[in-house]
């Protein structure tokens, strides 16, 4: 059967290059410790080095003020609970979006039942968090903006040029996950305005458990674990080499291939989006077509459920997700979904397909072929399907 | 590709791939619709009743697969029985019928089971029978 692999925002396959690139680090000829002095440890340390100039190239940034951690999760939990502490003596409020990933909403959270007063501003119902909402959420108390690049399930870019000029003018830290815009999305912290940024490695087709958080030379953070003096002691641990080369290779990459391949793959989901659209009856287009990256698709289809959807795709080869793979194993519906104003039934009947460098202009048009009459035959067994009502079988 | 879902047992796939007694009754003798309060999904089922038997019985489901599963294992297991009996399937036996789901799944098959009784009250009270 053909497998069609819709899911790139959930995660990516390791690329060959990048594969290439981290393995004599895990073996004899190069597995050494950054920290030792002998040439093991120093060949060792000059990759971490390198990699870390090719990260910082991708984001328009200085090597030093990238610091490496197990992921994107780990590093907005740095960059909120780092900032959190540094700073709070200035003030206790944050401010955040209704929408951001888990790992920025639920560390909000947590700060929020922990003496610091959070505000989560709204978005448009297009799935757009607007910047004068977050100019009126400002008080005085106000130490951190964290309001992410692209959104994971919706794939709409936030305006945070404007949000960082903003927060800049009021002398407040800004942060941006930036987890899905990096390598789909040409970004430079100077431009963009931003103090700190997550990057992961797993969504540019780079190792697992591998990321970074940018901080702007200048801004105090206060580190989440203790130990040694790595990454200038704001995450300590010996270095995972490997996955930090791996990092280092796939954003070099993604760096080279940005323009053409987000150029392809725009021309890939404008064609799933008019062809889903056109053959598709009460079907709608969840998040903002324009100010929407290159790779994402998420479609509301009434009257059906998003699991039966799901696993029916599934067993035409075709992966999809609901949403973020973290909460595909929860009854909710999506929290961005909820946000964007997007009624329960209908936020519990959407799929989101995400692009990639495997994806041809073939795959789509299976997808377009399989999935009308998979649409076609849950609506049938559906009690909300309005056509079907009253109609003996 | 039967171990693409490890999740579901073989018999929901089969269920929610070809589900049984899909479909409405037309002057459905008793009509019985539920929504769960876990997560919303709704199933309804419409029965036909002759000589205190369930001669008939089709569903509508929106909801996850293990929802369509259960709801087209419960009609399979109904089709046939007195009243009484059907009254007795619960949502437990649907789920074994199925050779089990999952523990965040069980729910679903309350869908049915519930829909199932609730049809069967309509009935009754739709012909003053007191249950
Ligand atoms: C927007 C966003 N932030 C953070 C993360 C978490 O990154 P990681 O999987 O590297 O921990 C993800 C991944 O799902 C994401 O999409
Ligand atoms: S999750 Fe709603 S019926 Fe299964």
């Amino acid at each position: 059967m053909r497998r069609v692999y819709l899911d790139h925002s959930a995660t990516t396959a390791v690329r060959p290059e990048v594969l290439e690139a981290m393995l004599p680090f895990l073996k004899e000829e190069a597995f050494g410790n950054p920290s030792s002095i002998y040439s093991y440890g120093r060949e060792a340390r000059k990759a971490v080095t390198e990699a870390r100039e090719k990260v910082a190239k991708l984001i328009g940034a200085k090597p030093e003020e990238i610091y490496y951690t197990s992921g994107g999760t780990e590093a907005d939990n740095l960059a909120l609970m780092g900032v959190a502490a540094a700073y709070q003596e200035r003030g206790r409020h944050i401010i955040t979006s209704a929408i951001e990933h888990h790992a920025v909403l639920d560390t909000a959270q947590y700060l929020g039942r922990h003496g610091f007063k959070v505000t989560f501003v709204p978005v448009t119902p297009a799935g757009l968090v607007q910047v004068e909402d977050v100019k009126r959420a400002i008080t005085d108390e106000t130490i951190l903006i964290s309001i992410m690049h692209v959104n994971n399930e919706v794939g709409t870019i936030q305006p945070i040029r404007e949000i960082g000029q903003l927060a800049r003018e009021r002398g407040i830290i800004f942060h941006t996950d930036a987890v899905q815009s990096v390598g789909k999305l040409p970004i430079n912290v100077e431009e963009l305005n931003v103090d700190l940024l997550t990057a992961s490695s797993h969504k540019i087709y780079g190792p697992k458990g591998s990321g970074c958080l940018y901080v702007r030379k200048g801004i105090r953070i206060k580190p989440l674990f203790y130990g040694g003096a790595q990454e200038r002691k704001r995450r300590p641990g010996t270095e995972n080499v490997p996955a930090i080369v791996g990092f280092g290779r796939a954003a070099e990459l993604a760096g080279q291939e940005m323009d053409s391949e987000m150029e392809r793959l725009r021309r890939l989901r404008d064609k799933l989006i008019d062809g889903v659209l056109s053959r598709v009856e009460d079907v709608r287009l969840n998040g903002d077509r324009q100010q929407r990256v290159a790779t994402n698709v998420n479609f509301g289809f009434s009257y059906i459920e998003g699991e039966s959807l799901l696993l029916s795709l599934d067993m035409k080869g075709i992966c999809a997700s609901s949403g973020s793979a973290c909460t595909s194993g929860s009854l909710d519906p999506s929290h961005v979904l909820l946000a964007m104003g997007i009624p329960h039934e209908e936020a519990h009947g959407s799929v989101r397909m995400t692009l990639g460098r495997d994806n041809t202009e073939a795959d789509i048009d299976y997808v377009l072929e399989v999935l009308p009459e998979i649409v076609e035959r849950l609506r049938a067994m559906s009690p909300l399907n309005k056509d079907n009502e009253g109609e003996a079988k | 590709m039967s171990k693409m879902n490890n999740m579901y047992s073989e018999k929901v796939m089969e269920h929610f791939t070809c589900p049984h007694n899909v479909g409405e009754i037309k002057e459905a003798d008793g009509i019985g619709e539920v929504g769960s309060p876990v997560c919303g999904d709704i199933t309804r089922v419409y029965i036909q009743v002759e000589d205190n038997i369930i001669k008939d019985i089709k569903f509508k489901t929106f909801g996850c697969s293990a929802a369509i599963a259960s709801s087209s294992m419960l009609t399979e297991m109904a089709k046939g029985k007195t009243l009484e009996e059907a009254l007795k399937i619960t949502d437990a036996d649907v789920a074994a019928a199925l050779d089990g789901l999952p523990p965040q799944k069980m729910h679903c098959s309350n869908l049915a089971a519930s829909a199932l009784h609730k049809a069967i009250e309509d009935y009754q009270n739709k012909n003053n029978i007191a249950s």
